[in-house]
Protein backbone atom coordinates (compact mmCIF):
# COMPACT_ATOMS: atom_id res chain seq x y z
CA UNK A 1 0.00 0.00 0.00
CA UNK A 2 1.36 3.35 -0.70
CA UNK A 3 2.25 5.45 1.99
CA UNK A 4 0.54 8.57 0.23
CA UNK A 5 -2.16 8.09 -2.54
CA UNK A 6 -3.40 11.00 -4.45
CA UNK A 7 -6.66 10.80 -6.78
CA UNK A 8 -7.84 13.24 -9.22
CA UNK A 9 -6.97 16.43 -6.80
CA UNK A 10 -7.77 19.37 -8.11
CA UNK A 11 -7.27 23.09 -6.26
CA UNK A 12 -8.69 26.79 -7.61
CA UNK A 13 -7.31 29.42 -5.39
CA UNK A 14 -10.60 31.69 -4.48
CA UNK A 15 -8.65 34.13 -7.09
CA UNK A 16 -9.46 32.26 -9.22
CA UNK A 17 -6.62 30.81 -10.29
CA UNK A 18 -6.28 26.61 -10.94
CA UNK A 19 -3.04 25.99 -9.27
CA UNK A 20 -3.19 21.83 -9.71
CA UNK A 21 -5.70 19.93 -12.51
CA UNK A 22 -6.39 15.93 -11.48
CA UNK A 23 -2.98 15.00 -9.84
CA UNK A 24 -2.90 11.56 -9.21
CA UNK A 25 0.46 10.19 -7.40
CA UNK A 26 1.16 7.33 -4.87
CA UNK A 27 4.43 7.40 -2.84
CA UNK A 28 5.88 4.49 -1.57
CA UNK A 29 6.94 3.49 1.81
CA UNK A 30 10.16 4.63 2.51
CA UNK A 31 11.51 5.88 -0.88
CA UNK A 32 12.96 9.71 -1.17
CA UNK A 33 10.76 11.42 -4.45
CA UNK A 34 11.30 14.06 -5.80
CA UNK A 35 8.95 16.71 -7.24
CA UNK A 36 10.86 18.32 -10.04
CA UNK A 37 9.05 21.57 -11.43
CA UNK A 38 9.60 25.10 -12.10
CA UNK A 39 8.39 28.05 -10.15
CA UNK A 40 4.62 28.38 -9.84
CA UNK A 41 3.83 24.97 -11.01
CA UNK A 42 1.92 23.91 -7.79
CA UNK A 43 4.27 21.98 -5.53
CA UNK A 44 3.76 23.82 -2.81
CA UNK A 45 0.20 23.64 -2.91
CA UNK A 46 0.45 19.82 -3.39
CA UNK A 47 2.50 19.61 -0.40
CA UNK A 48 0.25 22.23 1.42
CA UNK A 49 -2.56 19.94 0.54
CA UNK A 50 -1.68 16.93 1.91
CA UNK A 51 -0.41 18.80 5.12
CA UNK A 52 -3.60 20.19 5.84
CA UNK A 53 -2.77 23.92 5.38
CA UNK A 54 -4.65 24.26 2.10
CA UNK A 55 -7.89 22.98 1.52
CA UNK A 56 -8.67 21.16 -1.83
CA UNK A 57 -10.88 21.68 -4.09
CA UNK A 58 -11.72 18.39 -5.08
CA UNK A 59 -9.93 15.07 -5.03
CA UNK A 60 -8.90 12.90 -2.28
CA UNK A 61 -5.77 12.17 -0.60
CA UNK A 62 -4.63 9.11 2.14
CA UNK A 63 -1.43 9.26 4.34
CA UNK A 64 -1.32 6.21 5.07
CA UNK A 65 -4.62 4.78 4.49
CA UNK A 66 -5.91 8.02 6.48
CA UNK A 67 -7.98 10.58 4.59
CA UNK A 68 -6.86 14.04 5.18
CA UNK A 69 -10.07 15.11 6.10
CA UNK A 70 -12.33 12.70 7.30
CA UNK A 71 -9.35 11.15 9.47
CA UNK A 72 -6.99 14.39 9.97
CA UNK A 73 -5.25 13.56 13.38
CA UNK A 74 -4.20 10.07 12.29
CA UNK A 75 -2.55 11.45 8.64
CA UNK A 76 -1.15 14.57 10.39
CA UNK A 77 0.46 12.44 12.92
CA UNK A 78 2.25 10.82 10.22
CA UNK A 79 3.81 13.81 9.02
CA UNK A 80 6.36 16.18 9.07
CA UNK A 81 6.65 19.18 7.43
CA UNK A 82 9.58 21.76 6.62
CA UNK A 83 7.79 24.64 4.88
CA UNK A 84 9.35 26.87 1.84
CA UNK A 85 9.36 29.75 3.93
CA UNK A 86 11.50 30.56 6.82
CA UNK A 87 8.99 31.21 9.59
CA UNK A 88 9.35 31.04 13.78
CA UNK A 89 9.11 32.67 16.46
CA UNK A 90 11.29 35.66 17.23
CA UNK A 91 11.50 35.42 20.34
CA UNK A 92 11.33 31.47 21.39
CA UNK A 93 14.62 29.54 22.13
CA UNK A 94 15.44 26.61 20.29
CA UNK A 95 14.58 24.17 22.36
CA UNK A 96 11.65 25.48 23.61
CA UNK A 97 10.20 26.25 20.01
CA UNK A 98 11.67 22.36 18.99
CA UNK A 99 9.65 20.83 22.23
CA UNK A 100 6.65 23.18 21.28
CA UNK A 101 6.41 20.68 17.89
CA UNK A 102 6.31 17.94 19.51
CA UNK A 103 3.73 18.82 22.19
CA UNK A 104 1.61 20.23 19.40
CA UNK A 105 1.58 17.06 17.70
CA UNK A 106 -0.01 15.33 21.07
CA UNK A 107 3.36 13.48 22.17
CA UNK A 108 4.78 13.59 25.67
CA UNK A 109 8.02 15.45 26.42
CA UNK A 110 10.94 13.14 25.08
CA UNK A 111 14.27 15.83 25.81
CA UNK A 112 16.86 12.58 24.94
CA UNK A 113 15.13 12.55 21.51
CA UNK A 114 14.90 16.14 20.85
CA UNK A 115 18.73 16.57 21.79
CA UNK A 116 19.60 13.63 19.55
CA UNK A 117 17.55 15.68 16.81
CA UNK A 118 19.05 19.17 18.10
CA UNK A 119 22.48 17.35 17.98
CA UNK A 120 22.44 15.83 14.52
CA UNK A 121 21.57 19.04 12.85
CA UNK A 122 24.05 20.81 14.84
CA UNK A 123 22.07 22.78 16.86
CA UNK A 124 22.57 21.47 20.46
CA UNK A 125 25.36 24.37 21.40
CA UNK A 126 22.45 27.16 20.13
CA UNK A 127 19.50 25.25 22.25
CA UNK A 128 19.12 28.19 24.93
CA UNK A 129 19.46 31.02 21.43
CA UNK A 130 16.77 32.94 20.63
CA UNK A 131 15.72 32.48 17.08
CA UNK A 132 16.05 35.76 16.22
CA UNK A 133 19.52 35.97 16.72
CA UNK A 134 20.09 32.83 14.19
CA UNK A 135 21.22 32.80 10.57
CA UNK A 136 18.94 32.24 8.18
CA UNK A 137 20.75 28.45 7.45
CA UNK A 138 20.35 27.98 11.13
CA UNK A 139 16.71 28.80 11.37
CA UNK A 140 16.00 26.66 8.61
CA UNK A 141 17.87 24.16 10.49
CA UNK A 142 15.43 24.48 13.43
CA UNK A 143 12.54 24.06 10.95
CA UNK A 144 13.69 20.73 10.42
CA UNK A 145 14.24 19.32 14.33
CA UNK A 146 11.07 21.17 14.59
CA UNK A 147 8.99 18.97 11.76
CA UNK A 148 11.61 15.69 13.16
CA UNK A 149 10.48 16.59 16.68
CA UNK A 150 7.36 13.82 16.57
CA UNK A 151 9.14 11.06 14.94
CA UNK A 152 7.40 11.53 11.79
CA UNK A 153 6.98 8.53 9.14
CA UNK A 154 6.75 10.91 6.18
CA UNK A 155 8.67 13.89 5.98
CA UNK A 156 8.29 16.47 3.06
CA UNK A 157 10.97 19.09 2.56
CA UNK A 158 9.50 22.24 0.33
CA UNK A 159 12.57 23.55 -1.40
CA UNK A 160 14.94 22.59 1.31
CA UNK A 161 17.94 24.27 -0.35
CA UNK A 162 16.80 27.70 -1.55
CA UNK A 163 19.06 30.05 -0.22
CA UNK A 164 21.31 27.04 1.57
CA UNK A 165 24.98 27.10 2.42
CA UNK A 166 26.88 24.28 1.27
CA UNK A 167 27.52 22.84 4.23
CA UNK A 168 23.95 22.53 4.93
CA UNK A 169 22.98 21.12 1.92
CA UNK A 170 25.21 18.09 2.83
CA UNK A 171 24.30 17.70 6.07
CA UNK A 172 21.04 17.86 5.13
CA UNK A 173 21.78 15.28 2.65
CA UNK A 174 23.24 13.01 5.18
CA UNK A 175 20.04 13.61 7.66
CA UNK A 176 17.62 12.14 4.80
CA UNK A 177 19.59 9.47 4.03
CA UNK A 178 20.14 8.48 7.89
CA UNK A 179 16.22 8.87 7.90
CA UNK A 180 15.74 6.38 5.03
CA UNK A 181 17.76 3.66 6.66
CA UNK A 182 15.19 4.11 9.56
CA UNK A 183 12.13 3.89 6.93
CA UNK A 184 10.92 7.37 6.52
CA UNK A 185 9.76 8.56 3.44
CA UNK A 186 10.91 11.69 2.21
CA UNK A 187 9.03 14.25 -0.44
CA UNK A 188 10.94 17.11 -1.44
CA UNK A 189 10.01 19.62 -4.12
CA UNK A 190 12.97 21.13 -5.98
CA UNK A 191 13.26 23.03 -9.09
CA UNK A 192 17.11 22.50 -8.82
CA UNK A 193 17.80 19.61 -11.06
CA UNK A 194 20.76 18.24 -9.53
CA UNK A 195 18.71 17.79 -6.12
CA UNK A 196 16.86 15.45 -7.97
CA UNK A 197 19.13 13.76 -9.15
CA UNK A 198 21.74 13.39 -6.53
CA UNK A 199 19.21 12.75 -4.18
CA UNK A 200 15.60 10.85 -5.30
CA UNK A 201 15.01 7.27 -5.65
CA UNK A 202 12.09 8.16 -7.90
CA UNK A 203 10.96 11.79 -9.88
CA UNK A 204 7.82 13.49 -10.51
CA UNK A 205 7.85 16.31 -13.05
CA UNK A 206 5.01 18.79 -12.31
CA UNK A 207 4.11 21.52 -14.65
CA UNK A 208 1.31 23.59 -14.83
CA UNK A 209 -0.76 22.22 -12.03
CA UNK A 210 -0.22 18.54 -13.84
CA UNK A 211 1.84 15.47 -12.88
CA UNK A 212 3.53 14.89 -16.72
CA UNK A 213 5.52 12.15 -15.63
CA UNK A 214 6.77 10.40 -12.57
CA UNK A 215 9.42 7.82 -13.21
CA UNK A 216 12.46 5.84 -11.61
CA UNK A 217 15.70 8.31 -11.36
CA UNK A 218 17.02 5.97 -14.45
CA UNK A 219 14.22 5.12 -16.06
CA UNK A 220 13.38 8.77 -16.03
CA UNK A 221 17.07 9.12 -17.85
CA UNK A 222 16.63 6.49 -20.15
CA UNK A 223 12.98 7.31 -21.00
CA UNK A 224 13.47 10.94 -21.63
CA UNK A 225 17.21 11.21 -21.91
CA UNK A 226 19.14 13.14 -25.53
CA UNK A 227 21.85 11.05 -25.90
CA UNK A 228 25.19 11.27 -27.81
CA UNK A 229 26.57 9.05 -30.14
CA UNK A 230 30.76 9.95 -30.75
CA UNK A 231 32.31 8.16 -33.74
CA UNK A 232 36.24 8.02 -33.52
CA UNK A 233 37.42 8.42 -36.65
CA UNK A 234 40.35 6.40 -38.67
CA UNK A 235 41.44 9.99 -40.62
CA UNK A 236 40.40 13.47 -39.31
CA UNK A 237 38.29 15.65 -41.77
CA UNK A 238 38.02 19.42 -42.10
CA UNK A 239 34.63 19.12 -42.17
CA UNK A 240 31.50 17.43 -42.65
CA UNK A 241 30.43 16.38 -46.12
CA UNK A 242 27.36 18.18 -47.15
CA UNK A 243 25.06 15.34 -47.65
CA UNK A 244 25.21 14.54 -43.93
CA UNK A 245 24.36 17.76 -43.76
CA UNK A 246 20.93 16.91 -42.01
CA UNK A 247 22.22 15.21 -39.39
CA UNK A 248 23.25 18.36 -37.68
CA UNK A 249 26.82 16.74 -36.83
CA UNK A 250 29.40 18.69 -34.52
CA UNK A 251 32.71 17.92 -35.55
CA UNK A 252 35.28 17.83 -32.37
CA UNK A 253 39.34 16.22 -31.01
CA UNK A 254 40.81 17.64 -33.88
CA UNK A 255 38.62 16.29 -36.51
CA UNK A 256 38.69 13.11 -34.97
CA UNK A 257 35.57 12.73 -33.82
CA UNK A 258 32.06 13.62 -34.95
CA UNK A 259 29.38 13.71 -32.91
CA UNK A 260 25.16 13.27 -33.64
CA UNK A 261 23.14 14.32 -30.69
CA UNK A 262 19.64 11.95 -30.67
CA UNK A 263 16.40 11.78 -29.10
CA UNK A 264 16.03 8.30 -27.96
CA UNK A 265 12.00 9.18 -27.63
CA UNK A 266 11.87 9.49 -31.28
CA UNK A 267 10.20 6.86 -33.65
CA UNK A 268 13.57 6.86 -35.62
CA UNK A 269 17.04 7.79 -33.61
CA UNK A 270 18.36 8.18 -37.55
CA UNK A 271 21.63 6.08 -36.92
CA UNK A 272 21.08 3.59 -38.96
CA UNK A 273 20.84 6.25 -41.94
CA UNK A 274 24.08 8.20 -40.44
CA UNK A 275 25.97 5.29 -40.65
CA UNK A 276 25.25 4.41 -44.05
CA UNK A 277 25.37 8.24 -45.41
CA UNK A 278 28.98 7.75 -43.32
CA UNK A 279 29.90 4.62 -45.22
CA UNK A 280 28.44 6.34 -49.12
CA UNK A 281 31.19 9.37 -47.88
CA UNK A 282 33.58 6.89 -47.69
CA UNK A 283 34.32 7.91 -43.56
CA UNK A 284 35.18 5.19 -41.73
CA UNK A 285 35.70 4.72 -37.84
CA UNK A 286 37.32 2.98 -36.03
CA UNK A 287 35.44 3.02 -32.52
CA UNK A 288 32.36 4.70 -31.07
CA UNK A 289 30.22 5.34 -27.36
CA UNK A 290 26.93 6.62 -26.55
CA UNK A 291 26.71 9.10 -23.21
CA UNK A 292 23.41 9.58 -21.74
CA UNK A 293 22.55 13.88 -20.93
CA UNK A 294 22.30 14.49 -17.24
CA UNK A 295 18.98 14.94 -15.75
CA UNK A 296 18.88 18.54 -16.08
CA UNK A 297 19.83 18.50 -19.93
CA UNK A 298 16.25 16.35 -19.50
CA UNK A 299 14.39 18.90 -17.29
CA UNK A 300 15.97 22.02 -19.54
CA UNK A 301 14.20 20.13 -22.38
CA UNK A 302 10.82 19.70 -20.66
CA UNK A 303 10.84 23.90 -19.56
CA UNK A 304 11.75 24.70 -23.07
CA UNK A 305 9.23 22.37 -23.83
CA UNK A 306 6.63 24.08 -22.02
CA UNK A 307 7.96 27.67 -23.46
CA UNK A 308 7.90 26.63 -26.59
CA UNK A 309 4.03 24.90 -26.32
CA UNK A 310 2.75 28.54 -24.23
CA UNK B 1 -14.24 10.89 13.14
CA UNK B 2 -13.17 8.30 15.78
CA UNK B 3 -10.16 9.96 16.04
CA UNK B 4 -11.38 13.30 17.23
CA UNK B 5 -12.97 11.78 20.61
CA UNK B 6 -9.58 11.51 22.10
CA UNK B 7 -8.58 15.37 23.03
CA UNK B 8 -4.65 16.30 21.79
CA UNK B 9 -4.38 17.46 25.40
CA UNK B 10 -0.43 17.54 25.00
CA UNK B 11 -1.42 20.35 22.15
CA UNK B 12 -3.71 22.07 24.08
CA UNK B 13 -0.90 22.69 27.11
CA UNK B 14 1.68 23.64 24.55
CA UNK B 15 -0.31 26.42 22.65
CA UNK B 16 -1.49 27.37 26.27
CA UNK B 17 2.32 27.58 27.76
CA UNK B 18 3.58 28.73 24.51
CA UNK B 19 1.13 32.01 24.86
CA UNK B 20 1.40 32.41 28.55
CA UNK B 21 5.44 32.54 27.71
CA UNK B 22 4.99 35.81 26.36
CA UNK B 23 3.13 37.43 29.43
CA UNK B 24 6.20 35.65 31.87
CA UNK B 25 8.90 36.72 29.55
CA UNK B 26 7.52 40.32 29.95
CA UNK B 27 6.14 39.83 33.39
CA UNK B 28 7.35 42.89 35.21
CA UNK B 29 5.48 45.15 32.24
CA UNK B 30 2.86 42.61 32.55
CA UNK B 31 2.72 43.24 36.16
CA UNK B 32 3.49 46.96 36.60
CA UNK B 33 0.79 48.22 33.81
CA UNK B 34 -2.12 47.56 35.68
CA UNK B 35 -0.82 48.05 39.22
CA UNK B 36 0.11 52.03 37.68
CA UNK B 37 -3.35 52.11 35.51
CA UNK B 38 -5.01 51.63 38.58
CA UNK B 39 -3.17 53.56 41.01
CA UNK B 40 -3.77 56.58 38.51
CA UNK B 41 -7.95 55.80 38.62
CA UNK B 42 -7.71 56.37 42.40
CA UNK B 43 -5.81 59.12 42.29
CA UNK B 44 -7.82 61.06 39.61
CA UNK B 45 -11.58 59.34 40.65
CA UNK B 46 -11.12 57.81 43.73
CA UNK B 47 -9.27 61.11 45.33
CA UNK B 48 -10.08 63.94 43.62
CA UNK B 49 -13.71 63.67 41.90
CA UNK B 50 -14.78 60.89 44.82
CA UNK B 51 -14.52 63.10 47.17
CA UNK B 52 -17.65 65.29 45.42
CA UNK B 53 -19.13 62.57 44.46
CA UNK B 54 -19.43 60.52 48.23
CA UNK B 55 -21.11 57.82 47.83
CA UNK B 56 -23.57 55.92 44.71
CA UNK B 57 -26.13 53.80 46.16
CA UNK B 58 -24.72 54.10 49.17
CA UNK B 59 -21.12 52.32 48.45
CA UNK B 60 -18.11 55.11 48.52
CA UNK B 61 -17.44 56.27 45.26
CA UNK B 62 -13.76 54.98 45.68
CA UNK B 63 -15.07 51.77 46.29
CA UNK B 64 -17.75 51.85 43.90
CA UNK B 65 -15.24 52.28 40.66
CA UNK B 66 -13.51 48.86 41.98
CA UNK B 67 -15.30 46.41 39.44
CA UNK B 68 -15.54 48.47 37.16
CA UNK B 69 -11.86 49.20 36.63
CA UNK B 70 -11.30 45.37 36.70
CA UNK B 71 -14.07 44.91 34.22
CA UNK B 72 -12.21 47.57 32.00
CA UNK B 73 -9.17 45.92 31.98
CA UNK B 74 -10.72 42.13 31.69
CA UNK B 75 -12.10 43.34 28.57
CA UNK B 76 -9.23 45.46 26.95
CA UNK B 77 -6.85 42.61 27.98
CA UNK B 78 -9.27 39.77 27.14
CA UNK B 79 -9.69 41.56 23.39
CA UNK B 80 -6.11 42.13 23.03
CA UNK B 81 -4.01 39.04 24.31
CA UNK B 82 -6.26 36.80 22.38
CA UNK B 83 -6.16 38.86 19.15
CA UNK B 84 -2.72 39.74 19.00
CA UNK B 85 -2.02 35.71 19.98
CA UNK B 86 -3.61 34.57 16.72
CA UNK B 87 -2.86 37.34 14.52
CA UNK B 88 0.77 36.98 15.12
CA UNK B 89 1.25 33.34 13.93
CA UNK B 90 -0.82 34.43 10.76
CA UNK B 91 1.02 37.45 10.21
CA UNK B 92 4.21 35.60 10.81
CA UNK B 93 3.66 32.79 9.22
CA UNK B 94 4.03 30.50 12.05
CA UNK B 95 0.63 29.03 11.74
CA UNK B 96 1.43 26.63 9.08
CA UNK B 97 2.44 24.76 12.36
CA UNK B 98 -0.83 24.69 14.09
CA UNK B 99 -2.65 23.88 10.77
CA UNK B 100 -0.50 21.22 10.01
CA UNK B 101 -0.70 19.22 13.17
CA UNK B 102 -3.25 17.13 14.61
CA UNK B 103 -5.45 19.29 16.45
CA UNK B 104 -9.14 20.13 16.29
CA UNK B 105 -10.62 23.51 16.18
CA UNK B 106 -11.81 23.06 20.07
CA UNK B 107 -8.31 22.48 21.07
CA UNK B 108 -6.98 25.47 19.34
CA UNK B 109 -9.18 27.91 21.34
CA UNK B 110 -9.08 26.07 24.81
CA UNK B 111 -5.01 27.07 24.09
CA UNK B 112 -5.02 30.26 22.90
CA UNK B 113 -8.23 31.81 24.09
CA UNK B 114 -7.39 29.39 27.66
CA UNK B 115 -4.14 31.54 27.69
CA UNK B 116 -5.65 35.16 27.23
CA UNK B 117 -8.49 34.50 29.49
CA UNK B 118 -5.54 33.59 32.47
CA UNK B 119 -3.79 36.49 31.65
CA UNK B 120 -6.55 39.27 31.86
CA UNK B 121 -8.40 37.04 35.19
CA UNK B 122 -4.27 37.41 36.45
CA UNK B 123 -4.22 41.38 35.16
CA UNK B 124 -7.77 41.47 36.94
CA UNK B 125 -6.67 40.12 40.63
CA UNK B 126 -3.58 42.67 40.26
CA UNK B 127 -5.96 45.53 39.81
CA UNK B 128 -8.25 43.92 42.73
CA UNK B 129 -5.26 43.77 44.86
CA UNK B 130 -3.85 47.08 44.31
CA UNK B 131 -6.93 48.82 44.80
CA UNK B 132 -7.38 46.58 47.95
CA UNK B 133 -4.25 49.33 49.03
CA UNK B 134 -6.46 52.16 48.07
CA UNK B 135 -10.05 51.22 49.31
CA UNK B 136 -10.99 48.57 52.22
CA UNK B 137 -12.62 46.00 49.67
CA UNK B 138 -15.65 44.12 49.92
CA UNK B 139 -17.02 41.25 48.38
CA UNK B 140 -20.70 40.18 49.22
CA UNK B 141 -20.56 37.28 46.61
CA UNK B 142 -17.11 36.11 46.13
CA UNK B 143 -17.95 32.91 44.48
CA UNK B 144 -20.59 35.37 41.79
CA UNK B 145 -17.20 37.55 41.44
CA UNK B 146 -15.49 34.96 40.65
CA UNK B 147 -17.69 33.43 37.88
CA UNK B 148 -18.43 36.71 36.25
CA UNK B 149 -14.71 36.84 36.10
CA UNK B 150 -14.29 33.60 34.45
CA UNK B 151 -17.17 34.18 32.07
CA UNK B 152 -16.69 37.90 30.63
CA UNK B 153 -12.44 36.60 30.98
CA UNK B 154 -13.49 33.77 28.53
CA UNK B 155 -16.17 35.44 26.65
CA UNK B 156 -13.92 38.18 25.34
CA UNK B 157 -11.29 36.87 24.70
CA UNK B 158 -13.31 34.79 22.25
CA UNK B 159 -14.29 38.29 20.69
CA UNK B 160 -10.45 38.80 20.87
CA UNK B 161 -9.92 35.70 18.84
CA UNK B 162 -12.57 36.23 16.54
CA UNK B 163 -10.81 39.72 15.44
CA UNK B 164 -7.47 38.35 15.52
CA UNK B 165 -9.06 36.08 12.78
CA UNK B 166 -10.78 38.83 11.13
CA UNK B 167 -8.23 41.26 11.11
CA UNK B 168 -6.00 41.44 7.85
CA UNK B 169 -4.08 44.02 9.43
CA UNK B 170 -2.21 45.84 12.67
CA UNK B 171 -4.67 48.62 12.57
CA UNK B 172 -7.98 46.30 12.06
CA UNK B 173 -6.22 44.58 15.38
CA UNK B 174 -6.70 47.33 17.19
CA UNK B 175 -10.24 49.02 15.33
CA UNK B 176 -13.07 47.49 17.14
CA UNK B 177 -11.19 47.86 20.57
CA UNK B 178 -10.86 51.49 19.76
CA UNK B 179 -13.72 52.21 18.77
CA UNK B 180 -16.34 49.76 19.73
CA UNK B 181 -14.92 48.06 23.35
CA UNK B 182 -13.28 51.46 24.80
CA UNK B 183 -16.53 53.52 24.42
CA UNK B 184 -19.43 50.92 25.03
CA UNK B 185 -17.06 49.95 29.11
CA UNK B 186 -16.48 53.49 29.14
CA UNK B 187 -20.43 54.15 28.90
CA UNK B 188 -21.70 50.74 30.37
CA UNK B 189 -21.24 51.94 33.59
CA UNK B 190 -17.57 51.63 35.08
CA UNK B 191 -17.52 54.73 37.02
CA UNK B 192 -21.23 55.31 37.75
CA UNK B 193 -24.76 53.77 38.18
CA UNK B 194 -26.84 54.21 34.92
CA UNK B 195 -29.61 54.81 37.21
CA UNK B 196 -27.70 58.15 37.91
CA UNK B 197 -28.63 59.24 34.17
CA UNK B 198 -31.48 61.00 32.89
CA UNK B 199 -34.03 58.23 31.61
CA UNK B 200 -33.48 58.31 28.13
CA UNK B 201 -29.53 58.10 28.31
CA UNK B 202 -30.97 54.78 30.98
CA UNK B 203 -33.20 52.96 28.27
CA UNK B 204 -30.15 53.75 25.45
CA UNK B 205 -27.84 52.55 27.93
CA UNK B 206 -29.67 49.07 28.28
CA UNK B 207 -28.67 48.59 24.95
CA UNK B 208 -25.13 48.61 25.65
CA UNK B 209 -24.32 44.46 26.81
CA UNK B 210 -21.37 45.61 28.79
CA UNK B 211 -23.53 47.17 31.10
CA UNK B 212 -24.51 44.01 32.45
CA UNK B 213 -21.36 42.67 32.78
CA UNK B 214 -21.04 45.29 34.72
CA UNK B 215 -23.84 45.62 36.87
CA UNK B 216 -23.89 42.20 37.55
CA UNK B 217 -20.16 42.15 38.39
CA UNK B 218 -20.55 45.02 40.79
CA UNK B 219 -23.74 43.00 42.33
CA UNK B 220 -21.27 40.42 43.15
CA UNK B 221 -19.33 43.28 44.87
CA UNK B 222 -22.17 45.03 46.66
CA UNK B 223 -25.23 43.46 46.47
CA UNK B 224 -26.71 46.24 44.63
CA UNK B 225 -26.88 46.62 40.67
CA UNK B 226 -27.99 48.22 37.95
CA UNK B 227 -30.09 45.44 36.39
CA UNK B 228 -31.70 42.56 37.79
CA UNK B 229 -28.91 39.97 38.51
CA UNK B 230 -30.68 37.04 36.47
CA UNK B 231 -30.83 39.32 33.36
CA UNK B 232 -26.92 40.26 33.71
CA UNK B 233 -25.92 36.76 33.80
CA UNK B 234 -28.27 36.02 31.28
CA UNK B 235 -26.46 38.84 28.82
CA UNK B 236 -23.50 37.51 29.63
CA UNK B 237 -24.11 33.54 29.02
CA UNK B 238 -25.90 35.10 25.49
CA UNK B 239 -22.01 37.24 24.83
CA UNK B 240 -20.68 34.15 25.38
CA UNK B 241 -22.95 31.63 23.18
CA UNK B 242 -22.20 34.18 20.58
CA UNK B 243 -18.74 34.60 20.47
CA UNK B 244 -18.63 30.41 20.92
CA UNK B 245 -20.72 30.54 17.61
CA UNK B 246 -18.84 33.07 15.68
CA UNK B 247 -15.79 30.92 16.57
CA UNK B 248 -17.54 27.72 15.57
CA UNK B 249 -18.63 28.94 11.94
CA UNK B 250 -15.03 30.42 11.57
CA UNK B 251 -13.45 27.01 11.57
CA UNK B 252 -16.32 25.03 9.58
CA UNK B 253 -15.78 27.15 6.94
CA UNK B 254 -11.70 27.51 7.20
CA UNK B 255 -12.32 31.37 7.01
CA UNK B 256 -8.76 33.37 6.93
CA UNK B 257 -7.27 30.47 7.85
CA UNK B 258 -7.01 28.00 4.94
CA UNK B 259 -6.59 28.72 1.63
N1 LIG C 1 -3.17 31.69 -1.81
C1 LIG C 1 -3.09 31.76 -3.15
N2 LIG C 1 -4.03 32.42 -3.85
C2 LIG C 1 -3.95 32.48 -5.20
N3 LIG C 1 -2.99 31.91 -5.94
C3 LIG C 1 -2.03 31.24 -5.31
C4 LIG C 1 -2.03 31.12 -3.87
N4 LIG C 1 -0.95 30.39 -3.51
C5 LIG C 1 -0.32 30.08 -4.66
N5 LIG C 1 -0.96 30.58 -5.74
C6 LIG C 1 -0.58 30.42 -7.15
O1 LIG C 1 -0.60 29.06 -7.48
C7 LIG C 1 0.48 28.72 -8.34
C8 LIG C 1 1.27 27.59 -7.74
O2 LIG C 1 1.95 28.07 -6.59
P1 LIG C 1 2.88 27.13 -5.74
O3 LIG C 1 2.12 25.92 -5.37
O4 LIG C 1 3.43 27.94 -4.63
O5 LIG C 1 4.01 26.79 -6.80
P2 LIG C 1 5.48 26.22 -6.58
O6 LIG C 1 5.62 25.81 -5.15
O7 LIG C 1 5.59 25.08 -7.53
O8 LIG C 1 6.41 27.33 -6.94
C9 LIG C 1 1.28 30.00 -8.53
O9 LIG C 1 0.93 30.57 -9.77
C10 LIG C 1 0.84 30.88 -7.40
O10 LIG C 1 0.87 32.22 -7.78
MG1 LIG D 1 6.83 26.44 -3.69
Amino acid sequence: MPIISISQLSKTYTSGFTALRGIDLAIEPGEIFALLGPNGAGKSTLINIVCGIVTPSSGTVLVDGHDIARDYRAARRTIGLVPQELTTDAFETVLNTVSFSRGLFGLRPDPGHIERILRALSLWDKRDSRLMTLSGGMKRRVLIAKALSHEPRVLFLDEPTAGVDVELRQDMWRLVRALRQQGVTVILTTHYIEEAEEMADRIGVIRRGEIILVEEKAALMRKLGRKQLTLHLQQPITAVPPELEDYGLALAGDGRELVYTYDTRAERTGITGLLTGLAASGIRFNDLHTEQSSLEDIFVGLVREDGARA
Amino acid sequence: MSSAMTMNWPAVRAIYRFEMGRFWRTAGQSILAPVISTTLYFVVFGAAIGSRVSAVDGVPYGLFIVPGLIMLSLLTQSISNASFGIYFPRFAGTIYEILSAPISPLEVVLGFVGAAASKSILIGLIILATSALFVPLRIDHPFWMIGFLLLTAVTFSLFGFVIGLWADGFEKLQLVPLLVVTPLTFLGGSFYAIGMLPPFWHAVSLLNPVVYLISGFRWAFFGKADVNIAISLGMTALCLVICLGLVTYIFRTGYRLKS
